[in-house]
């Protein structure tokens, strides 16, 4: 185990290029998840739709991402949209959206089926479509149901953004390893991405937690 | 006097849910202003009844036709149907993330693309009426029971409609809140609105209806004026029915 006093020295030597890490991290997350999000949305409503097809569609994109591991899906989409000339970051963060999106699916599938029957009774019964109804209605309470479900999914994307490092993006974890491969010192590197993971998950967690309270007001 | 005009009439309506024959051969005409109390043991098909007025079920086989127009649930739009058959639910079904007049002018501004000023102005006046004015700005979590079903109401009548159908609206409300739900309604039938009314408050039908069905297994087994309805019921049915809720 290394030293505190050397961990400590070495965090200060090598913090610019960790923040560099965390940035790329960041975005990497953000817009994966964000895509993700709309990805998740739509492929919840063909699984609740009454049409058979595209309840299909939508069981064959869950079952087929939730039954490969990430890092060949991260693997897939880098050398089939490489080919393309979509940058590693991209095919990185389409992989990451693609299987998040999965997840964020069931997560939006639970809340909106979880949304009381007379709510969208209560629309119809103004006159208002089933389509404005879920959009005004159903989507806004759904949304609020889903976010500590989505919080919780962000940090596990957060933490899959890892996996990129393995298609050569310069992310928390690729600088951790390659900085601990220059100087043999991979124990403290690993320590110290480590603490740059956990910060970012409990600011996270915080700034959730922020906003669960804030949407509360109206409960 | 000119004959009043049919805002409801319903012949040989049949609805069943799956091998369940819910709704048998049922007719009824509702008139302009008239109050209809729908009474009836409970699965004997109140809700679904009124539900199939306002197509929130889709009958099997009969007509329902809504002043003066036979509705097709397929050729016709249900949701322009429904502007005009307002409905107020037992358990009031408000809308969690909107404040109160926010509930009240959704509709009129989604549906009808009326103005926010006009729509507020009107959502306020509606509150007025049913006595919520200063409750505008809250949201539905902090309203009593009757509170919350006034505003119901209030959200209903923005859409101006014609017919307004009531399922139970006091049944899950406390004893001492049911009254001032009960006097929006007194107040809206004196005023002419055609209501339908499930209820089992039997003063509030004494007082307000024009007369009464009583619905046992899926048929209107005995109708009449409240009056001779509950002290001289001709069915023998009936006449349990009403010992028995009494
Ligand atoms: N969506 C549905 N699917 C299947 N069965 C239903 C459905 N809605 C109602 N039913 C059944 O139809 C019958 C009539 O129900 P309905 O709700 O109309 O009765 P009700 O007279 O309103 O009773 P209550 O006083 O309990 O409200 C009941 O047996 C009920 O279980
Ligand atoms: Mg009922």
């Amino acid at each position: 185990m290394p030293s505190i006093s050397h961990l400590l020295e070495t965090f200060a030597n090598s913090y610019p290029i960790f923040l560099e890490g965390m940035w790329l991290t960041l975005r990497l997350t953000a817009i994966s998840i964000l895509i993700a999000v709309f990805f998740g949305l739509f492929f919840s409503l063909l699984k609740i739709s009454n049409v058979k097809v595209l309840n299909w569609i939508a069981d064959v994109y869950i079952g087929v991402i939730r039954g490969t591991p990430l890092i060949v899906q991260i693997f897939i989409f880098y050398f089939g949209l490489s080919n393309l000339g979509i940058s590693a970051f991209w095919s990185a963060a389409l992989g990451l959206a693609l299987h998040n999106g999965a997840y964020i699916a069931e997560i939006f599938r639970g809340s909106i089926q979880s949304i009381e029957k007379g709510q969208m009774e209560a629309g119809r019964s103004l006159g208002m479509s089933h389509t404005l109804t879920m959009r005004r209605i159903i989507l806004p309470q759904a949304f609020r149901r889903a976010l500590p479900p989505l919080g919780n999914q962000f940090i596990i994307g957060l933490k899959d953004s890892s996996l990129a490092a393995f298609i050569s993006l310069s992310e928390l974890f690729s600088i951790a390893t390659t900085q601990g491969a220059r100087t043999f010192d991979e124990m403290t590197y690993l320590m110290i991405v480590a603490f740059y993971y956990l910060v970012l998950v409990l600011a996270f967690t915080v700034l959730v937690n922020m906003l669960e309270r804030k949407l509360a007001a109206s409960d | 006097m000119a004959e009043k005009r049919e805002m409801i009439k319903v012949e040989k309506l049949n609805k069943s849910f799956g091998d369940l024959h819910v709704l048998k051969d049922v007719d009824m005409t509702v008139k302009e202003s008239d109050v209809v109390v729908l009474i009836g043991a409970s699965g004997s098909g109140k809700s679904t009844l009124l539900r199939c007025l306002n197509f929130l079920e889709i009958k099997n086989s009969g007509t329902i036709t809504i002043e003066g127009k036979q509705i097709e649930p397929d050729k016709d739009d249900l949701n322009k149907v429904r502007q005009t058959v307002g409905m107020v639910f037992q358990h009031f079904n408000l809308f969690p993330h909107k404040t109160v007049l926010e509930n009240v002018i959704e509709a009129p501004l989604m549906v009808k693309k009326m103005k926010k000023d006009e729509a507020v102005k009107e959502g306020k006046e509606l509150l007025a009426k049913v006595g919520l004015a200063e409750k505008a700005d809250v949201y539905p979590s902090k309203l009593s029971g009757g509170q919350k079903q006034r505003v119901a109401i209030a959200r209903s009548l923005a859409m101006k409609p014609d017919i307004m159908l009531f399922d139970e609206p006091t049944s899950a409300l406390d004893p001492e809140l049911v009254g001032e739900v009960l006097s929006t309604m007194k107040e809206l039938a004196r005023e002419g609105m055609t209501m339908v009314v499930v209820t089992h408050e039997m003063g509030f039908a004494r007082e307000v209806a024009d007369w009464v069905c009583y619905m046992h297994g899926g048929r209107i087994v005995e109708r009449g004026h409240p009056d001779e309805l509950f002290d001289n019921p001709t069915e023998q049915r009936t006449q349990d029915f009403l010992s028995s809720i009494l």
